[in-house]
C-alpha cells in the first residue's frame, strides 16, 4: 500500500507579470515504510510539492492521496520537519517536545514523561529546561525532530532539515535520523538539494527537473544495504556508481535552471 | 557588578549636581526664584506633604486613575490588536478610522469626557485609556503580522486548531510586543490622569498643581511634578520587573528572540 501519492500535481503562484507555474503534472509516490528523497536544482518546486503533501498548500491541479484517501485540509498522518527555526521560543525544550501532545489534550504528566523520553532518544537528556535560544543550532534541530516524532506520525515530511548545520553535525544528525527511522520505519518524503545526503539516506531518489513547471525527470532505486552509516557508505563503490548515474541526470537540469536564472536576471 | 554600581553612583551624582546648579542659580538670583522656584523649598514641601500625610488622598486618586487607565488601555489594545491583526477584512474596514482616531490630538477630549462622565475619576481614566490604547494596539497589530510563518506552520502541522494557535502562538508572541510598548504606555497613563485632573477635578496631584499655579506658588508646582516623576519611574520599574519574569525565554543580550 502506498502511504502518500502525489498525482498530477500542479501548483501556480501569483508573481510579478502573471502566474508562475512552480510544478506541473508532477507525480510522486511514497510506499509504506519507504524513505524517498526529492532532489532537484534550486527553485524547482521541491518544497511546494512537500507543502502540498502536508496539506499546507492546496494544489491547483491533481490530487494528494494519503493511505488511499484524498487529502482535504491538513494531512493529519504527517509530521513536518522544517528547514527554518520552527520551535516556540517561549517554551522550554521539554514543553516544545510535549507541545503536540498538549494540543491533543494528553495527560500533562504522561506528556512530560514522553517528552523526556524523546529528548533522551535524540541525545538531549538533561536539557529539557532550556529555552531554544540557549541551545545550539544542532540541538534545536534535535528538539524539532523529537517534537515531530513525539506525536508519532505515520508519514514524515522533511524540508532540507539539516541544510543549516555544519558538516560534522549534519552527518551525526543523518545517522541519528536513520537509527530512529530504522526502529519503526515511517514513510518519509525528504527534500534536499544535496545528492549525497539523498543517496545515503534513501530507498529511492526522485530527481525533479528545472523550474518553472518542473516535474520528476528520473527515479533511482538505492540498493545499498541497511543499516547504513552515512559517513562510511559514501566511500563504497556502489555509492559512487549511483552518485554518477544520478548526477548525470541532475546535471542537465541544474544547467537549465542556471540558464533560466540568467535569463531572469537579464530581464 | 561594580561597574553597574558605579553607573548608579554617577547617575545619582548627576542628579545632585543638577539640583546644586538649580540651587546656586536661584540663590544668586541669576534665575529669579519667583519663576524658577527654590530646590530646598521644593524638597521641604514634599517632605511636609508626606509627613502630614496631606498628599496621600491626592496621590492615591492619581495613581488609581493611572493604574486603571494603564490596565484597561493595555487589555483593550491587546484585544483589538490581535483581532485586527488576524482579521484582514476588519483591519481593512477599520483602517481609516483607526488612523483618524490616532491622529486626533486626544487631550482635546478631556473637557468632552468631563462633560460626559463628570469630574470624578471616570473621565480621567478614559482619557488615559485613549492614550495608552493606541500605543499597545499598534505594536500588537504589527507584531501579529510578523509572527514567524515557520513557527505557525509547525504548530498547525502538530495539530493546533485556530483557537489553539491564538493561545499558544499569537498570544505568547504578542506578550513580547506588548512589553515593548508598555514603557511608553506607563508615561501616557500618567499624562492622561494628570491632564484630566488639571482640566477639572477636586482631587489628585494634577489638581494640587493647578491650585498652586493659581496662586503663583511655583515651588508647590515643582514639588508636584517631582512626585509624579518619581512615581512614573517606579511604575516603569515595575513593568521592567514583570517583563523580566514573563519573558524569561528571550535571550538576555538584547538579541531579538521573538522572531
Amino acid at each position: 500500500m502506498t502511504a502518500l501519492q502525489l498525482e498530477n500535481i500542479t501548483c501556480r503562484f501569483a508573481a510579478r507579470g502573471g502566474l508562475h507555474v512552480a510544478v506541473e503534472h508532477a507525480s510522486v509516490t511514497v510506499g509504506e515504510g519507504e524513505f524517498v528523497s526529492l532532489v532537484g536544482p534550486t527553485g524547482c518546486g521541491k518544497s511546494t510539492l512537500l507543502n502540498a503533501a502536508a496539506g499546507l498548500r492546496r494544489p491547483d491541479g491533481g490530487e494528494v492521496r494519503v493511505f488511499g484517501r484524498p487529502l482535504a485540509g491538513r494531512n493529519e498522518h504527517a509530521g513536518y520537519l522544517f528547514q527554518g527555526e520552527a520551535l516556540l521560543p517561549w517554551r522550554s525544550a521539554r514543553d516544545n517536545v510535549a507541545f503536540g501532545l498538549a494540543l491533543r489534550a494528553a495527560d500533562p504528566v504522561q506528556a512530560r514523561a514522553t517528552a523526556d523520553d524523546w529528548l533522551r532518544r535524540v541525545g538531549l537528556a538533561g536539557h529539557g529546561d532550556k529555552y531554544p535560544h540557549e541551545l545550539s543550532g544542532g540541538m534545536r534541530k534535535r528538539v524539532a525532530l523529537a517534537q515531530t516524532l513525539a506525536v508519532n506520525p505515520k508519514i514524515l515530511l522533511m524540508d532540507e532539515p539539516f541544510s543549516a548545520l555544519d558538516v560534522q553535525t549534519r552527518v551525526l544528525m543523518e545517522n541519528e535520523l536513520l537509527a530512529l527511522w530504522q526502529q519503526d520505519r515511517k514513510s518519509v518524503l525528504f527534500v534536499t538539494h544535496d545528492l549525497e545526503e539523498a543517496i545515503a539516506l534513501s530507498d529511492r531518489v526522485v530527481v525533479l527537473g528545472a523550474g518553472p513547471a518542473s516535474r520528476p525527470v528520473g527515479e533511482f532505486a538505492i540498493d545499498l544495504p541497511r543499516p547504513r552509516d552515512v559517513a562510511e557508505v559514501r566511500l563504497t563503490p556502489r555509492f559512487l556508481e549511483l552518485h554518477r548515474q544520478l548526477w548525470d541526470c541532475l546535471r542537465d537540469e541544474v544547467m537549465k535552471a542556471h540558464a533560466t536564472g540568467m535569463r531572469a536576471d537579464v530581464q | 557588578m561594580s561597574s553597574s554600581a558605579g553607573l548608579r553612583l554617577a547617575q545619582a551624582g548627576l542628579l545632585f549636581a543638577l539640583f546644586a546648579l538649580w540651587h546656586v542659580l536661584t540663590r544668586t538670583e541669576i534665575l529669579p526664584p519667583f519663576f524658577f522656584g527654590e530646590p530646598l523649598v521644593v524638597l521641604d514641601r514634599i517632605r511636609e506633604w508626606f509627613v502630614t500625610g496631606s498628599i496621600y488622598p491626592h496621590l492615591g486618586v492619581t495613581l488609581l486613575e493611572t493604574a486603571l487607565a494603564f490596565v484597561a488601555g493595555t487589555v483593550s489594545g491587546l484585544g483589538f490588536g490581535l483581532w485586527l491583526g488576524l482579521s484582514d477584512t476588519a483591519a481593512r474596514l477599520l483602517d481609516p478610522y483607526i488612523k483618524a482616531l490616532n491622529a486626533m490630538p486626544r487631550v482635546i477630549l478631556a473637557p468632552i469626557f468631563a462633560v460626559w462622565f463628570g469630574l470624578g475619576i471616570t473621565s480621567k481614566v478614559l482619557l488615559g485609556v485613549t492614550l495608552v490604547f493606541f500605543i499597545v494596539f499598534f505594536s500588537v497589530f504589527h507584531g501579529v503580522r510578523e509572527v514567524n510563518p515557520t513557527v505557525l506552520a509547525n504548530a498547525r502541522m502538530l495539530g493546533a486548531s485556530r483557537a489553539q494557535l491564538l493561545r499558544h502562538v499569537y498570544l505568547p508572541s504578542a506578550t513580547a510586543w506588548v512589553f515593548a510598548s508598555l514603557h511608553s504606555a506607563v508615561g501616557m497613563a500618567f499624562v492622561g490622569a494628570v491632564i484630566g485632573e488639571y482640566l477639572g477635578s477636586a482631587r489628585g496631584v494634577g489638581y494640587l498643581i493647578l491650585q498652586a499655579e493659581g496662586v503663583f506658588d511655583i515651588n508647590t508646582v515643582f514639588a508636584g511634578v517631582l512626585v509624579l516623576t518619581v512615581f512614573a519611574l517606579a511604575l516603569d520599574k515595575l513593568v521592567t520587573v514583570a517583563e523580566r519574569r514573563l519573558l524569561r525565554w528571550r535571550p538576555a543580550d538584547g538579541a531579538r528572540g521573538s522572531h
